[in-house]
């Protein structure tokens, strides 16, 4: 089980705490459609991904992008127990998306570079590491 | 592969680093050291505490470095030579560091730009991040 301290516990909600679920959940799934093209293949219902223009006016991706963290929320509230709070979320991804895992780290490294947008010097590298501690938990949670 | 529009970009934001460059590149590794303790084994000769000498003479090599390859895109094999050499033979750094601080420069970047790094800039600088680390692992073996 991983070990949480108070100060990364502390860290983790802060960088949570401002989050604007809408506009950084949008802005995550663009980034990871517009640099890491392969991944719109998972999103083959979403309409026009064929450029960044597109993809950045995407409704469905707007819409996807607070599903997403609104998942990330789950673990959030469940930091002790995060693998089986993901428990129906991984079978999802695995076994009916077919999702191949690699991808849920590039996910999670849009987000951590949007957050960086946004906090800019308060992203400092100890709450920057907590973050990576707590998606890298997240991503071998809904991987595996 | 970049398109003409994306090189222009590379070479526009590395431009506006070089005069921070200390600031750029000792700030992405002690990035690199906090979220990835492990790539410090590497650096085990070097004071490499926040705002260190070593530090913040090392961070604005590699910043240079980037900044001149960006200027050099096409030629990239030629212009690091040297640096690939000296990454095979001597510092011989397990290849997936390198993608540890590309994602640590990226991060870097977006806090010191904000939105000004848009999504098309990431995908830019990802792109280059790549090739450029790429060239610098090609003579390992």
């Amino acid at each position: 089980m991983v070990q949480w301290k108070a100060e990364e516990r502390a860290a983790i909600q802060a960088v949570f705490a401002k989050l604007d679920y809408e506009s950084v959940g949008r802005e995550t799934l663009t980034r990871l459609l517009v640099v890491y093209p392969w991944t719109r293949r998972y999103f083959g219902g979403f309409g026009n991904l064929f450029n960044s223009e597109a993809i950045m006016a995407n409704p469905k991706v707007a819409a996807h992008g607070i599903v997403v963290l609104r998942g990330l929320e789950m673990a959030l509230k469940n930091m002790d127990d995060i693998k089986n709070t993901y428990a129906s979320l991984s079978e999802l991804h695995s076994e009916k998306l077919q999702v191949d895992p690699g991808n849920f780290q590039l996910l999670g490294d849009c987000l951590t570079v949007v957050i960086a947008t946004r906090m800019r010097t308060e992203f400092t590298p100890d709450i920057q590491a907590a973050w990576q501690k707590f998606l890298a938990v997240v991503v071998s949670g809904d991987g595996s | 592969m970049l398109s003409n529009t994306e090189k222009e970009l590379i070479v526009q934001i590395w431009d506006k680093m070089i005069p921070v460059a200390e600031d750029i590149g000792s700030e992405a590794l002690l990035r690199m050291f906090t979220t990835f303790p492990k790539t410090k084994t590497y650096f085990s000769h070097l004071d490499i505490s926040p705002r260190s000498d070593h530090l913040r003479c090392h961070g604005k090599k590699i910043v240079q470095a980037l900044a001149e390859g960006a200027r050099n895109i096409s030629t990239l094999t030629t212009t690091l030579a040297p640096l690939s050499r000296f990454h095979a033979y001597q510092l011989r750094i397990h290849p997936t560091n390198f993608k540890l601080l590309n994602h640590c420069i990226l991060v870097t970047l977006a806090c010191y730009m904000g939105e000004n790094f848009t999504p098309v800039a990431h995908a830019a600088i990802d792109k280059y991040l790549s090739a450029f680390s790429a060239v610098l692992a090609e003579k390992f073996r």
